[in-house]
């Protein structure tokens, strides 16, 4: 058995990998998980992931989880372009850098808008103005210093070369967008380094993976997200609990 | 002017790079950032990270940010020893892998244990309720769960049987509570051994020396009340 990923596409951090995976032409089998029927907590997943995440790899006997461990495995083991993480000291430690800022103030705040539009109303949940207004506010600062910080002049986020550091940014600002918050308006600097970067994937790649989330809303709008099953339940309760 | 690296040993990733470059005898200028006086919110810090943020190396006319990407540049720099980041693949993947789940989980719950604890009532002087802190502490609790259970299981070190950089970083975050007072090894005899084989690998006097700030955390004089404004959203933007 070769190279598996399990992935689900509404996930960012998946989006990265897969788009990744694909970009590079790294053979690979997909095992869909999907999170909101509850596979993510089921005894078959456990067993892959004990941490119950996904993204997850399992190359042979191998088993890795987050996606950032996934995404510098992938880069190291398969021929890929040095450019997606560079062996130049510099270059690499630019992308560290960037990834320790993601943590904190990317991960986390750009997946709250679908929360709070689409995935705690399915359970009943409603959240206050205040918590959307808040959100807003970090996004918007997060945006700031995305922009100020490490895209300056140059082509992306890093430097002149696409890296892991632009997936994974690319992947965590889509998310708001597939639910109405077009955050790229009225930031062209932004708006350029997103086309630069689909460009770059490739229109038809990028649809593939973004196909998913980018309809989210009318799924929703058709009631065609299904219910979440009820093992989902206290990992839905604490994700919305987490909002600040 | 050589290798300078901005740190205040209170901040847990400053302690996980003094260490790490102490113990691997790399050669650098300690540029002292002092936390507590709102010294990284100076004009002349935020020539060092725009972020205003520790720990900061400067190296030339390299600057660079984010505790992480300091350790792996300082890894890789100055030739240490393997087991800090190994060359096999699967190896250093589980560092990795380490490296990114801790961010959101075992060093959110430390930093908030120490500020809800400690930091908000006796240097803020602002209340904590007694939900609010209980809340925090079943938090860190699960997490310290995890860590045993997930990453620790029956290994020496965390992600093998050799110390690495995952492990620095854990036990740098886990004195955090320490220093608040919270009993994080007691009544957990796995961690506690783990946390034994740590210091005797980074030498005890140096995890005693790196260590002495925060655990006199508790006996911080209040802040200047100039000082604590200027302070505040930032803190509170941090804990979130």
């Amino acid at each position: 058995m070769g190279l598996e990923l399990y992935l689900d596409l509404v996930s960012q951090p998946c989006r990265a990998v897969y788009i990744f995976a694909k970009k590079n032409g790294i053979p690979f089998e997909l095992r869909p998980v999907d999170i909101f029927r509850g596979q993510l907590v089921s005894k078959d997943f456990s067993q892959i992931n004990n941490l119950c995440k996904v993204p997850a790899l399992k190359d042979g006997d191998f088993i890795l989880s987050e996606s950032t461990a996934i995404l510098i495995y992938l880069s190291s083991k398969y021929p890929t372009a040095d450019h997606w993480y560079p062996s130049n000291l510099q270059a690499r430690a630019r992308i560290h850098e960037y990834l320790g800022w993601h943590a904190d103030c990317v991960r986390g705040t750009f997946g709250v808008p679908l929360w709070t539009q689409v995935l705690a109303p399915l359970i009943g949940v409603h959240l206050p103005e205040e918590k959307v207004q808040r959100n807003r506010a970090a996004m918007d600062r997060a945006l700031q210093e995305l922009e100020d910080k490490f895209l300056r002049d140059q082509a992306f986020l890093t430097g002149q070369h696409v890296t892991l550091a632009d997936l994974m940014a690319l992947e965590e600002l889509i998310q708001p967008v597939a639910v109405g918050f077009d955050l790229f308006e009225g930031r062209p600097k932004l708006t350029a380094w997103r086309e630069r970067l689909e460009a770059f994937l490739g229109m038809d790649l990028c649809q593939e993976t973004h196909g998913l989330i980018l309809n989210i809303l009318e799924q929703a709008a058709n009631k065609k997200i299904p219910d979440p099953a009820p093992e989902v339940y206290p990992y839905m309760l604490l994700r919305i609990s987490r909002i600040p | 002017m050589g290798l300078e690296l901005y740190l205040d040993l209170l901040s847990q990733p400053c302690r996980a790079v003094y260490i790490f470059a102490k113990r691997n005898g790399i050669p650098f200028e300690l540029r002292p950032v002092e936390l507590r006086k709102g010294q990284h919110l100076s004009d002349a810090f935020a020539q060092v990270n725009p972020l205003k943020k520790v720990p900061a190396l400067r190296d030339g006319d390299f600057t660079l940010t984010e505790s992480v990407a300091i350790l792996l540049y300082l890894n890789r720099k100055y030739k240490v020893p393997d087991h800090w980041y190994p060359q096999d693949l699967q190896a250093c993947a589980r560092v990795d892998e380490y490296l990114a789940w801790q961010h959101t989980t075992l060093r959110r719950n430390c930093l908030r244990a120490l500020w809800h604890k400690v930091m908000f009532p006796v240097f803020l002087g602002e209340p904590v309720s007694p939900e609010m802190l209980a809340a925090t502490l079943a938090e860190l609790d699960a997490t310290l769960q995890l860590l045993e259970d997930k990453f620790l299981q029956n290994k020496a070190f965390l992600t093998g049987p050799h110390i690495s950089l995952a492990d620095l970083i854990a036990i740098t975050e886990l004195m955090h509570p320490v220093g608040a007072g919270c009993q994080v090894f007691e009544g957990r005899p796995k961690l506690a051994a783990w946390r034994q084989r740590v210091e005797a690998a980074v030498g005890k006097d140096l995890f005693q020396e790196a260590h002495e700030v925060i655990l006199k955390a508790k006996d911080s004089p209040p802040a200047d009340p100039i000082i604590k404004q200027k302070l505040m959203p930032r803190v509170l933007a941090m804990i979130q």
